[in-house]
Formats: structure tokens, sequence, C-alpha cells
């Protein structure tokens, strides 16, 4: 274990390589370019290739590629990257490939802010891409989580066969902290399970119990098919309800039947509030502290944070939202996970507070908020 | 599984995947013979390892041979494949990485990723079978559409002259750069050859009949006629110069070898910079 100062990007490109990301590709983009320039020095020296591609939509696909020679891959981006890479996230979903999606948000629509920070991705990021599907969405609060759970992510990836996001924001990416770097063996680290069957028994979309297919990768010998159709056990393009309706439910429900080890929240003052607030990201951090200034006026505040945005485990959100009167969703955007606050709730007791602030919001702002309602 | 005497490169595909999807009269069959032909001799000589070899390919008719072929393969997003296959390459540079695709595949949609590859030097095959349209979506205009024919979406006359992707790619820093003719399939068969033979970015136009298709905008439907009406287009020419590659029915379609290089590829050139 080392400890480093380090900013939130450098730190997601640290959790990659301990992860065992070895190919990363990529478009400069603010606020994400430092990912890809920390990596571009760094992973060619530990047998890696970090490749600088002419748009996010190559980025995207060039990973896809490499993770089908067998190399855990990634790419970061910003909205209006990610925005170009939608298709492929589709192509990643239904390819089963593992890979890694770090999105630094900035304020948008379009152009927007590039410099400044939001938290307004988060429908794009669980729904963006056409068809049905369900993508684990991970929210790093600090430095030394975005190293975390980019190392969760890829653990996730691997072991689902499946596209993770990670879900940064322009706060995260350049707040220098202290962060604890695992040496080998300090950390679990997954990689995909690989076919126990010879490659003329061997199907590549054939699920074990766990309803995810073991992985042979190019130039194994196994005549993979990757196939972006709608595809049989065999990967041959199937049009039929049976084979639509089997593959796109193997898809979603292996995702959620891991939902225990996917889904993570942090509480805060959780033993006696009556106001609850629910936050993520970097805006988590003011929320906390909004959350102390309350309790120190003797309001009992408390905060519910979440480290997984998707997909959601809605009787541990109903659960802390029961025990609050009122609970606050804060966040910097116009109102994303109020909708899920709100599914599982009864009654007027949610009050949003959509922050739309540009920067890290002030812990006033939601004091203030908070106060309106008491 | 086919009954009788099987045939000696079926082993090169998935016999269970048969019939094919492709039209009566339709080139792909013939260039995707050629193909597997020159990768089996390249086999045969021990200079290719039949686990390395990777299709990746976008949508489209072009695109369908990953569906037969029985190698690792790989049919991705239209446009995308050289993308995808790019990432491969890099990952695991033992493989051969050969995409396949249509002119609208490659040169349409993805028009700027084989731009790059060609001026990385990226180390892969890409071959393109131009049938001159949008086939699978039903005749639309594509980017080597004739000036003037009538396509479901120019009803009054393609007002664009066709893009010489040749001449485009030739222009970069291509290793290899052919033109060949399902109407000629030695010649396909013999430059791909070469091509597995060589480093680099390798480029091979492949030009190809749809008498489904762009038959019908041409009214040619008959499978023989436009064969033998490419046929009689096209001009065979030893070392064809660029000048000559331009996409013209009247003067003749000039296929041959246009370029022949043996500069250090993209990961020549990154293996020094990774000390």
């Amino acid at each position: 274990m080392m400890k480093s100062f380090i900013s939130g990007n450098i730190a997601i490109a640290e959790g990659a390589i301990t992860a065992g990301m070895r190919f990363y590709a990529g478009y400069p983009i603010t606020p994400a370019s430092e990912i890809m320039e920390y990596l571009a020095e760094k992973l060619p020296r530990i047998g890696g290739i970090t490749m600088q591609f002419e748009d996010e939509i190559a980025s995207i696909n060039a990973v896809i590629g490499a993770s089908w020679a067998g190399v855990k891959s990634m790419t970061a981006t910003s909205g209006p990257g990610l925005s170009l890479m939608l298709e492929a996230l589709g192509l990643a979903v239904i390819t089963e490939t593992p890979a890694v999606i770090v999105d630094v948000m900035r304020a948008g629509p379009s152009t927007g802010v590039p410099t400044k920070t939001s938290q307004s991705d988060v429908m794009q990021v669980r729904h963006g891409t056409h068809g049905d599907y369900v993508i684990p969405v991970f929210a790093p609060w600090s430095a030394q989580e975005a190293y975390d759970l980019t190392i969760k992510a890829f653990n996730v990836a691997e072991s689902l066969r499946t596209p993770v996001i990670l879900l940064s924001d322009a706060v995260i990416a350049h707040l220098w902290e202290s962060v604890l770097i695992a040496d080998p063996g300090e950390v679990e680290i997954v990689s995909r399970r690989k076919p126990s069957v010879p490659p003329d028994a061997y199907l590549p979309y054939k699920p074990d119990d766990d309803l995810v297919p073991p992985m042979a990768t190019f130039g194994e010998g196994y005549s993979v098919l990757v196939e972006s159709l709608i595809h049989d056990e065999r990967g041959f393009y199937k049009q039929d309800k049976a084979t639509y309706r089997s593959l796109v439910s193997r898809i979603i429900n292996k995702v959620l039947s891991k939902i225990d080890s996917i889904f993570e929240v942090e509480t805060y003052y959780s033993d006696d509030y009556r106001y609850l607030l629910v936050s993520f990201g970097s805006t988590a951090r003011s929320a906390l502290a909004a959350v102390r200034i309350l309790r120190k006026s003797g309001i009992k505040a408390g905060l519910l944070r979440l480290k997984t945005l998707w997909p959601l485990k809605h009787e541990i959100l109903k659960k802390y939202c029961e025990e609050a009167e009122k609970v606050f969703v804060v966040e910097n955007n116009a109102g994303k996970i109020l909708y899920d606050i709100e599914r599982v709730t009864e009654g007027d007791k949610v009050v949003p507070l959509p922050l739309l602030d540009l920067e890290i919001p002030e812990p006033k702002d939601i004091v203030d908020g908070v106060r309106k309602w008491l | 599984m086919p009954s009788g005497n099987s045939h000696p490169l079926d082993q090169y595909l998935r016999t269970a995947r048969l019939p094919h999807i492709w039209c009566p009269g339709c080139g792909i069959g013939i260039a995707l013979g050629g193909v597997i032909r020159a990768i089996d001799k390249r086999i045969k000589e021990g200079v290719l390892k039949k686990e390395n070899v990777v299709f990746v390919t976008g949508i489209g008719c072009s695109a369908r041979t990953s569906f037969y072929v029985n190698f690792d393969a790989a049919h991705t997003l239209h446009g995308r494949a050289i993308a995808f296959a790019t990432g491969a390459k890099l990952a695991k540079p033992e493989l051969e990485v050969i995409v396949i695709g249509g002119d609208g595949d490659i040169a349409g949609i993805g028009g700027n990723h084989l731009l790059h590859a060609a001026k990385r030097n990226m180390d892969l095959i890409v071959l393109m079978i131009t049938n001159f349209v949008y086939a699978m979506t039903g005749g639309q205009v594509a980017p080597t559409t004739p000036l003037g024919l009538y396509t479901t979406t120019t009803p009054h006359g393609n007002p664009e002259p066709p893009l010489n992707v040749v001449k485009v790619v030739s222009s970069l820093n291509a290793n290899y750069v052919a033109r060949a003719s399902v109407t000629h399939p030695l010649l396909v068969e013999q430059y791909m050859y070469k091509a597995l033979g060589m480093r680099g970015f390798r480029f091979i136009e492949i030009l190809s009949t749809c008498p489904e298709v762009f038959g019908r905008h041409i009214g040619v439907r008959d499978p023989l006629t436009l064969y033998n009406s490419l046929r009689s287009k096209v001009i065979i020419k030893q070392s064809p110069s660029i000048d000559e590659s331009d996409l013209d029915w009247e003067k003749g379609l000039v296929i041959g070898e246009y370029l022949i290089r043996d500069n250090p590829s993209f990961l020549d050139r990154i293996k020094g910079g990774s000390k």
C-alpha cells in the first residue's frame, strides 16, 4: 500500500492499472483528458497501450475490440463524447464485452460549459443507448473512491461480462487528495471466466448458472462470433421472439441478480434523523457539510449517499426514506435521482433541491433550501 | 453439415450457417472465395495460423461475411469495423485482423476511421467490396454511385461524382493499395495473398456485381449480363498510376496494384516508444 497525493482523474487511471487494464483508447475532452495523458505516459512502461483515436466513436469501438482480444480495456470522456459513444455502448451490452467507460461530467446540453461541473448525465449513462439493458453505474465522491470504484467497475465488468460506467465529475476530476494505492495482491482483482470446454463444444453465448457465459477471446482457437444482432447461444442471428426474449432477459437479469454486490450506499447520522438528504458524487460532499451545519443548530438531519446509481435497490432506498419526515434530493442538475426517490416514497415528503450550480454547491445553499421546509 | 463430398475450403467456413443470404448473382461470394483461398495458401505455407485470423465487419451485405467464416469473427456496428479491428490488433499483435465491408460501410459512415487507419499505417487488411449502392437497405445512393444515377434517394439523379477511395487511401501512408474485381477472381486471391505477406495498412477495393439492387437501377437485372458488363469496363494494368484510378465508366475501371511499399507500420513505430 502506498499513499499518493493525486487528483481524481489520476486516481481513476491508477485504479484501472491496479485492476489490470492494459488498453486505453480515448479522445481529448475537458475535464477528462488528464486520464489519457497520465496513461499515455505510464501504460507503455508496464506493457500496455494508450491510444488517442480520431474520435470517441473509434475509441469505444477499439476498447471493445481490445477486450475481445483478451485485454482489460477502458475509455474516458465527458458528456459530448459520451453522446458519441452511446451506439457502441449498446454493442458492448449485446456482445457482453467487459469494458469500463468513464464519464467525467461537465455542464450541458451540447458544448455547455466544458470546464465546469454538473451531474446531469445520470439518465444518459443509464438509458442512453437504444434497446433494453441494465448497465452498472458507480459515482465516486473523493479521489480515494475514484480509485476504489474504478477497481470495482472492472471487477463487475469482468465477472458479469458487461460494460460498466464510472460517473465522475469535473470537481472530482481536479480534486487533489491523498489516495492509498494498493500493491498487487492487496485488493481482489477479478478476471473474466474462460471456457472449460474444448473449442468444438464451446457456445460463446451459453451462460453458466449465474447467467454469464464463459468468454473465449480472439486467437485462442475457439472461432468466437462477436454478434451485434440478436443471437442464439452459438452467436447466430435469430429474429424470433423466443431468442430475443431469452437474450435480452438474460442480459438484464445477469446484472440484476447480482444487485447485492453492485449496489452500495453510505449514510451519515443515520441513527436519529428527521430530515434525510439524498445525494451522490461531489455534491454529496456539500450535502454532508450542510447536514453538519443543520445538526449544529439542532436540526436532526442525515445523509444518504448513493455510490451506485444503477441499478438501484429500491428496498434500501425505501427503508431510509421511510424513517424521515422529509427527504431532500440534493443534486447538481435539474432533477434526476429525484425520480428514483419519489418512486420509493409515499405522500409528499420528497423535496427536490436541484442546484444547477456549475461549481461544487455551497453548503449554505443546501441549508437554505432545507430550512425553507422546516 | 453438407452431404456428399465436402469442399476443401469448408474447414474455413461455418457450413452449418449455409446457405448464405446473398442474392443470386451477388459478387460477394466470389470475393470471399478469393480471400479464403489466399488465406489457405498462407496457412499451408506456415506464414499464418488459422487461430490468429480475425474477421471484423460492420453492417451491410459484405459485412455478413463474418457470419460464414470459421475464424474468430466480429459483426459489429455500421462503419466501426476498422476501429474495433484496430483495438483488437493493438491488444494482441499476433492476430491477423481482416476487415471486410461495403463502400458505404468503409468509406461512407466509416470514412474517418479509414483515413486515420491509413494515416497511421495501422497493421490491418481492409477489403472494401464496392457494389456502387446501399444494397441491404434497398438501393440508396452510395459513396461510389456513378454521377447522375437514379437511386431510391436520388430520384432526380445522383448529383455527386463517385468517391475514388483508392486515390484517397493512396494519399495517406498505406503500405499496399490495390483494386480488384470479382470479374477477375484470381486477382482477388493474388492481391490478398500479397497483402497477407506484408505489414502495415493494406487496402484492397474489390469491384462487385449487385444485380438485385444496383442492376435494377441501371436496368440490368440479369446477373450474367451485369457480370459481363462490369467485365467489359474493367481494365487490368500491371502498375497503374493513381491518376488512372478514378471510377470512370466511360474510360474504364482500372484494376491493379496501385501502391506497394514496406514502410514501418504503426506497431513497428510504437515498439520504439514503449521503453
